[in-house]
């Protein structure tokens, strides 16, 4: 057995080099950014790569750990997904509308991660305003699935997660507004999860759905995820629905010791809700899931049925309010202040339509023409007020089944990753591979998604956990401890992320 | 309920999107699709259920009366597609 | 059919300005007069990522506002998002309240004309909402293109919708000049209407007299001055008793009002009325208010002008007219509350008549306001009490009011004193005078003796003049009938 190379190890042995000096932060940096180079250009999962405010940063995260003033993430590269705003460095969304947008200011995500002295790679690739499921939305160009090049990485945060999975970025953020982290985490065999609304301040990241919208943690394992997301979370005064609760250490959680090492999970009550398990759901994936629950078993949990009676609806009421408040948020983009501005018009009111029409790509366009309907004079009752009742009977779904059970297990999504442009041109396709992720995002509750298999094409396959509000650290654990003694969370896509730049 | 071509134009409008030519008839499809997806809610009898507009249903959190930003005009029209005197300029605004 | 057949229905909307140090709902500065743009934090000019954040302020004036109305206060009200584009609109919509304001409900009774023909009438409130104000567009010529400021984005406003229970344009005014006096009163706005701290939308409808429904109404966007207010409610309701009586008809619409002509003029009609689409703002929680901050807010307040009024009339026995008038603004009821305090309760009448008599006539002649009047209570207070213990008469008293005014001495006893003001009350220096006058005029003398009553004035008129006014006038008089007898 070979040691594996520094670009494949989890954070904390990073973490470990960089204390004991075995390398620098900067030695780090140039590692990754090396690797982008040479396998970016195949996968477009960055939009932007700043070598040298790369390099600026890492220097800076080396006087800080030579001064012993590291903390956990100190020195450690990552990717930002393009949604997040970043000072001084093009903040995109993968829009033509934001295609020249250099942000005058950090989200507070960013801001925090560079405050525990973080490293930047760059902004990564994704759908554009995060609305899509395949990262085939982008300005940019799609993203090409590191596992089969030619097959989508999922979306819409499928930059970050194909650069996690490639070995471009030991770790990076994401967004998850109906599935955007959970959904490409399983497409790319990594390990993703989307906390509690509200855990993550939403200032500064470029909302798609104010009330859905989600910061999010990629790693290739849930502790890398643990160490980013106890970085990302903590209040923040500039975000109504910032939620005030002190920051848990769910590292520091998920090592701490199992009572019964041989059963670690003895105690546990896993929920599966017969209505993840309908028709649509891939038999590949039907059977991974279901040797994941084995597994589980295994641990010492126990698994049980239980029952989200309105999954069904979570589609049609998910895509009603994500699209109504996506046509409202969106309409700041309007060519005045920054962003795109046509060229060529004849008045103030055709300088916004075709500023809009050229800004904007076409399943933006669609989405904001729905939302605008779903709010119009006459139509707000049977669409809009009705999905937000809709939210609620989901919400409710959840909290019985949380009466019955500690965690709710199933997949991650009904299928693998697609062949780039297999969905063709009806939009409503893709929405349906929404399916298992959405309802989580209605109710606001916290779910991971974690490898557990591939199909017969080499493409993996994710089992989502999603767990009450505020038990990120429970779903760590559990994953964590399933990564103990399983390595689907080990497997690689050759010849990328085995190949030295 | 399929849209017809003129409502699509009315949504353009009221969107501020230029949807012109061909694209009305291709939008129109995709919209009518997106549209069978939607209404299937209308099948769930949601009498006295209350809507829900926020995952957490707390109240607002309320900010002093303080003044706390600073002048960053320069920053900002840096970044305008075109400003001039310190104000942002579009075509002419007719009332 | 005549004018006099038709009754004008009439419904106002206010704006009013809050007066908070910062906007609703970001950090920015809400003061008025900054150059362009330098008030216009990120979430103001609505950068991506960008969040609102509400003000306490702002909510606490809306508190106090609904208490001064007797209205309802929600316990939770929300923030919409009404959705219009508008390049002075930087989010592409609007904050405001719609479905669930934070004042409900309340009434105002005014004042409505003057002297006999005055009567009072009760306006009720429909309800009270809070919302940003929009930038502004300066259509100056940029090389054919309009400047956008944004410093008056996001400034807080409180919207004031009353019922439709005005039936002219005389109430209207009245209606919207007691609410102008309220919201200083309270103050929660400055009031200044050249700024826009303080404008009105007037909703005008007619219908014939003993009809109940409401005809169409027209909305009079943007009265900045009661004047204008008056105007384009006479001017509007007027075309639209014309345009029915010709049998013609109208759509409801938006209208502006144009002072150089002092017509209204068609702004979009009800087929170019926006869809705003309004719903609940994802980014808000909804706001509520805990009855104890509503007493706590309760505790806080000033007395009330219609609680201020009863006093007066029962404390310091003043007519109802005297007591309404003193407290038309809280500047002037604070002058008079101080000038009394000074001088003592029992000279509140003598107060009163001064404020509102030779105080105001000064002020309006200078054109400046109560709380800037170069004679302060006190002064004015010193000044009363020797008229009270009849140290100077009412003529000298205002002459040395005048001496006060213009900054001629700190106090009236010190004015008094150097120019020699104070009556002659010695009984014997008047009686010197007095016949000193009845020697010099023989002829005046033999007309009152002949029965001429009015050449006793004259007489009187000439001691008066000997002793430059400071002779006791009634002393004077009697000394002459005697000594004439």
């Amino acid at each position: 057995m070979t040691l594996a190379p520094l670009f494949d190890v989890p954070v904390s042995a990073l973490r470990r080099a960089l204390d004991e000096k075995e390398i620098s932060s900067v030695e780090l940096a140039n590692l990754f950014l090396d690797r982008i180079d040479a396998f970016n250009p195949g996968l477009n999962a960055f939009i932007t790569v700043d070598r040298e405010r790369t390099l600026v940063e890492a220097r800076a995260a080396d006087r800080r750990i030579a001064r012993n003033e590291a903390g956990p993430l100190t020195g450690i590269p990552l990717a930002h997904k393009d949604v997040f705003c970043t000072e001084g460095v093009l903040t995109t969304c993968a829009s033509k509308m934001l295609s020249n947008f250099v942000s005058p200011y950090d989200a507070h995500v960013v801001s925090l991660l560079k405050r525990a002295g973080a490293v930047s790679l760059g902004k990564t690739n994704m759908d554009e305003f995060a609305m899509g499921s395949s990262s085939e939305t982008s300005y940019y160009g799609p993203v090409n699935n590191p596992w089969k090049i030619g097959h989508v990485p999922g979306g819409s945060s499928g930059g970050s997660a194909a650069a996690v999975a490639a070995r471009l970025a030991p770790i990076a953020t994401g967004t998850d507004t109906g599935g955007s982290v959970r959904q490409p985490a399983a497409f790319c065999g990594i390990t993703g999860i989307k906390p509690t609304y509200g855990l993550i301040s939403r200032y500064g990241m470029v909302a798609y759905a104010s009330s859905l919208d989600q910061g999010g943690a990629f790693g290739a394992s849930a502790g890398d995820c643990a160490l980013l997301l106890s970085a990302m979370a903590g209040f923040d005064m500039r975000d109504s629905t910032s939620l005030d609760r002190p920051v848990e250490d769910y590292a520091a959680e998920i090592g701490t010791p199992a009572s019964d090492p041989a059963r670690p999970l003895a105690g546990l009550t896993i929920g599966v809700p017969r209505e993840f398990f309908s028709v649509g759901l891939g038999d590949e994936t039907h059977a991974s899931i279901e040797d994941a629950l084995a597994q589980y078993r295994a641990l010492g949990a126990s698994v049980r049925d239980v029952s989200l009676p309105n999954t069904r609806f979570a589609i049609p009421a998910f895509y009603v309010i994500a699209m109504a408040e996506a046509s409202s948020n969106l309409s700041r983009f309007d060519g005045v202040r920054y962003g795109y501005r046509a060229t060529k018009y004849a008045d103030l009111v055709d300088m916004y339509c075709k500023s809009r029409s050229e800004g904007f790509g076409a399943e933006v366009q669609r989405r904001i023409l729905t939302g605008t309907f779903v709010l119009s004079h006459g139509y707000y009752d049977a669409y809009y007020l009705q999905a937000q009742k809709l939210r609620r009977l989901i919400a409710e779904d959840f909290r019985r089944a949380f009466s019955e059970c500690d965690l709710v297990a199933g997949p991650a999504a009904p299928m693998t990753a697609w062949a780039l442009g297999a969905m063709g041109d009806d939009p409503v396709q893709m929405y349906l591979a929404d399916i298992y992720t959405t309802p989580v995002n209605l109710a606001g509750l916290p779910g991971l998604s974690h490898p557990c298999g591939f199909d017969a094409a080499g493409l993996p396959i994710g089992l989502q956990l999603i767990g009450n509000y505020f038990s990120e650290a429970r779903l760590l654990t559990a994953a964590h401890r399933f990564q103990q003694v399983t390595n689907w969370h080990l497997h690689r896509p050759a010849p990328i992320a085995r190949a030295n730049a | 309920m399929p849209l017809s071509n003129k409502q699509v134009g009315h949504l353009a409008r009221l969107a501020r999107l230029s949807i012109t030519g061909d694209d009305v008839d291709v939008t129109r499809k995709q919209l009518d699709s997106i549209f069978v997806l939607i209404t299937q809610m209308q099948a769930v009898d949601t009498t006295g259920i209350e809507p829900m507009s926020h995952p957490q249903e707390l109240a607002a959190r309320l900010r002093e009366d303080a003044v706390t930003e600073t002048d960053c005009r320069t920053a900002f029209q840096a970044i305008a597609p075109q400003a001039a005197d310190g104000l942002y300029l579009v075509p002419k605004v007719i009332e | 059919m005549s004018r006099s057949d038709w009754e004008i229905v009439i419904g106002l909307e206010i704006h009013a300005q809050l007066n908070t140090s910062a906007k609703i709902f970001s950090g920015a500065s809400a003061a008025f007069g900054a150059q362009p743009n330098v008030q216009a934090s990120a979430v103001d000019i609505a950068l991506p990522g960008v969040l609102p954040v509400l003000n306490r302020g702002v909510v606490e004036r809306a508190i106090r506002f609904g208490l001064a109305l007797g209205s309802h206060i929600a316990p939770k009200s929300v923030f919409a998002r009404k959705n219009y584009f508008y390049p002075d609109l930087p989010k592409g919509y609007q904050i405001s309240q719609f479905e669930f304001p934070v004042v409900q409900g309340g009434i105002i009774t005014v004042q409505v004309g003057e002297g006999e023909s005055a009567y009072e009438k009760p306006i009720r409130l429909t309800r009270a909402h809070l919302e940003e104000d929009a930038g502004k567009s300066i259509h100056e010529d940029f090389r054919g293109m309009s400047g956008i400021d944004l410093n008056r984005a996001g400034t807080p406003l409180l919207e004031i919708v009353s019922e439709p229970d005005m039936r002219s344009s005389a109430e209207a005014v009245a209606y919207a000049r007691a609410m102008h006096a309220l919201v200083r009163w309270i103050d929660i706005c400055d009031g200044n209407m050249q700024e826009g701290s303080f404008r009105c939308d007037a909703n005008v409808s007619v219908r014939k007299k003993g009809v109940e429904a409401l005809g169409t109404r027209r909305e009079i966007k943007n009265l900045n001055s009661f004047r204008f207010l008056q105007q384009a409610i006479d001017f509007e309701a007027g075309w639209q008793i014309e345009t029915l009586e010709d049998g013609s008809w109208f759509e409801q619409a938006t209208v502006l009002f144009d002072p150089t002509t002092g017509q209204t003029r068609m702004m979009r009609s009800k087929e170019d009325a926006h869809d705003y689409r309004y719903f609940p703002d994802p980014d808000l929680l909804p706001l509520v208010i805990e009855p104890g901050w509503v007493e706590r807010v309760r505790a806080s307040m000033p007395e009330l002008p219609t609680a201020m009024k009863a006093r007066f009339e029962q404390e310091l026995c003043l007519s109802a007219q005297d007591a309404s008038a003193l407290t038309t603004s809280k500047e002037t009821a604070d002058y008079f509350q101080a000038a009394v305090a000074a001088a003592g309760t029992v000279h509140a009448k003598l107060c009163a008549n001064w404020v509102m008599g030779e105080l105001a006539a000064c002020l309006n002649r200078a054109g400046l306001e109560i709380a800037t009047a170069p004679v302060s209570p006190t002064q004015l207070a010193g000044l009363l009490l020797r008229i009270a213990d009849g140290s100077i008469s009412n003529a000298i008293a205002r002459k040395v009011f005048e001496a006060l005014w213009s900054g001629e001495g700190a106090d009236a006893d010190e004015i008094i004193e150097r120019e020699g003001l104070k009556q002659v009350t010695d009984n014997s220096a008047i009686e010197a005078m007095v016949e000193e006058v009845i020697a010099a005029n023989p002829k005046s003398v033999e007309e009152f003796r002949a029965g001429k009553e009015k050449a006793l004035n004259a007489l009187v008129g000439q001691v008066m003049k000997a002793s430059r006014g400071k002779a006791n006038p009634t002393q004077v008089n009697d000394l002459m009938r005697c000594k004439l007898n």
